[in-house]
């Protein structure tokens, strides 16, 4: 479906992207992995023709170089956060629909699709950011594209949000479409992922599968847990006694997890009678920055 | 290639978003009731006058149009692309399957049409008036006025869509469309009187340096749409009057067409390979 040979870019002197090349077949859903500035966004850009590159790339057998207004309409596009013209949901969808060439009746069914419809004509600025994302999910969906590119779709999402996004998403997989999106969360990944591609400095590092990523990349994941500060001498002994990795961080406890222990440091606590106040779910990455400020 | 349909559908927009725009708005009502006051006030009552009123009204809003139109044709146009860019919404647009010269043209075309209905808005509300005060017989030189006054705001359009695609942001676009509008409108004379004062131009010199000036064109080709000859701009009218005679309103025209044509061909070309200044900072 998508083919694309030592794929290039610079930017001046800066390569964005380094001679990358990877094949993505019907129906999968590939996952674009890597640090700001790796090359996600940059690939995606080029997928869509929107910007020049160097090399071959092919989206359903369309040369996207040379026909990248014919490879567009193969590909839907939700941006981070799409910016929408000041209109209503339905205007805003009967708008690209007709630049899409879809038919109208398709507006109502992408509507459904979303769950839009008791929206439909609510002016967009009037949207919450997950119902804006519903929306630019339903712009993609219009013209029924067989490949749906997604750049870091959840990350301005709320929990809620982000899970109900990834269910859609999960969902048109399952129905066919072929996916590539941009993350750097771990859990969208593993939920969305068939396959990864990482990128590093505009260039193509390692590819595997989405429960293979934490270890290949040494990543790790680590429970944020907040106690009584009466509670914190007991938290640090059960978990020292249930050989956690942790950090503690004023009245909160950074304890690293793996993807499928991640209940276990509760349940730890729990059984020695210390209630846990709250607790969340964080990149690696974002404990080192915030320990670094503690 | 590129297609009509997405070109139509782009200008459709931005005409309904013309319309909804509260700036619009208030220059739309803004111009139409001076008109209207305009052609109030020349209203002297005696049939003799009535007879002339729509000349003398269209000499009234040439100075009008001379300070509003281009104002709104300079900031519309340069707030436009330079806006979308900024809210990210011009890259999204772009990720739709169409190319850039429709997405150029489209948005050109739809503040062209709000322009334009907003002059015969104005236009239509004095001629209307005058026209039921009493005499038409010289309805044609008002007419002639109004098709001046379109070709105006057209080129004053392209300009800003020029300097749209050569701005990134939209206060720089919009500062240098002011910038612009303060040139052609007062800096542009008065240095040209300057120069030709201090350095003793000749006359021809000094009628081809001003109608470089697209509001230069404007007035003379209006001037000569409602009376005869160019006296009343002294020396350079009548020179313009002597040299080209009966060729010069169709060449005001022709300038005015490439004042228009030439701004937004290179808005178009320059939109077309300008690939990182679009997408800077617009896809996060």
């Amino acid at each position: 479906m998508i083919i694309a040979k030592h794929l290039t870019k610079h930017y001046g002197k800066n390569a964005a992207l380094n001679d990358v090349s990877f094949a993505i077949e019907a129906g999968e859903s590939v996952a674009l992995w890597g640090a700001n500035g790796a090359g996600k966004t940059t690939t995606l850009r080029c997928l869509l023709g929107v910007q020049g590159f160097e090399g071959e790339l092919t989206v359903n057998a369309i040369d996207v170089c040379k026909n990248s207004k014919v490879a567009r309409a193969a590909i839907g596009y939700v941006p981070q956060e799409a910016a929408f013209y000041d209109m209503t949901v339905l205007e805003t969808l009967h708008f690209y629909a007709r630049l899409k060439k879809a038919p109208a009746q398709r507006v109502s069914m992408v509507l459904l699709q979303v769950q839009l419809e008791e929206h439909a004509a609510k002016r967009v600025n009037m949207l919450s950011g997950g119902m804006k994302q519903r929306l630019a999910l339903a712009v993609a969906l219009l013209a029924d594209p067989p490949v749906l590119v997604l750049d870091e779709p959840t990350a301005n999402l709320d929990v809620k949000a982000q899970r109900d996004f990834i269910h859609s998403v999960q969902n048109l997989n399952q129905a066919g479409k072929t996916i590539v999106f941009s993350s750097h969360r771990l859990d969208e990944v593993v939920a969305l992922g068939t396959r990864v591609l990482v990128l590093a400095d505009g260039s193509l590092t390692l590819e595997c599968q989405p429960h293979e990523l934490a270890e290949k990349l040494g990543l790790h994941r680590w429970l944020r847990i907040w106690v009584a500060a009466h509670h914190k001498q007991d938290t640090r002994k059960v978990l020292d006694e249930g050989g956690f990795t942790y950090m503690p961080n004023g009245r909160s406890f950074y304890v690293q997890v793996n993807l499928g222990g991640k209940i276990e440091p509760l349940r730890s606590l729990e059984a020695a009678s210390i209630p846990v106040e709250d607790f969340d779910l964080i990149d690696g990455e974002l404990v080192l920055q915030g320990a670094n400020h503690d | 290639m590129t297609e009509f349909a997405n070109i139509r559908t782009i200008a459709r927009k931005e005409l309904r978003d013309a319309m909804r725009n509260r700036w619009f708005i208030v220059f739309t009502i803004a111009f139409a009731g001076l008109a209207l006051a305009l052609s109030a006030l020349i209203q002297p009552g005696g049939t003799q006058f009535r007879m002339m009123s729509f000349s003398r009204t269209a000499a009234s809003l040439i100075n009008l149009v001379l300070l509003f139109v281009p104002l709104i044709g300079l900031t519309l146009g340069s707030a436009n692309l330079a806006g979308d860019r900024e809210t990210g919404a011009l890259v999204y647009l772009l990720a739709q399957p169409v190319n850039r010269v429709e997405v150029l043209l489209g948005k050109y075309l739809g503040m062209a049409g709000a322009l334009l209905a907003t002059l015969t808005l104005g236009f239509g509300v004095a001629g209307v008036g005058l026209a039921l005060q009493g005499g038409i017989q010289d309805a044609g030189g008002y007419l002639l006025t109004v098709i001046l006054a379109y070709f105006l705001a057209l080129a004053m359009l392209s300009l800003g869509f020029l300097m749209s695609t050569l701005a990134q942001k939209t206060a720089a676009a919009l500062g240098g469309a002011l910038f612009m509008w303060l040139f052609l409108v007062f800096i542009g004379d008065l240095g040209i009187m300057g120069t030709a004062v201090s350095m003793q131009l000749p006359i021809e010199v000094v009628f081809f340096i001003a109608i470089l000036n697209p509001l230069q064109m404007f007035k003379i080709a209006s001037i000569l749409t409602i009376q005869a000859n160019l006296e009343v701009l002294g020396p350079a009218g009548l020179y313009a009057t002597d040299q080209f005679g009966d060729l010069l309103l169709p060449l005001l025209l022709l300038g005015l067409v490439i004042w228009t044509v030439v701004p937004i061909l290179g808005a178009v070309a320059l939109f077309s390979h300008q690939e990182k200044f679009i997408l800077k900072g617009s896809m996060r």
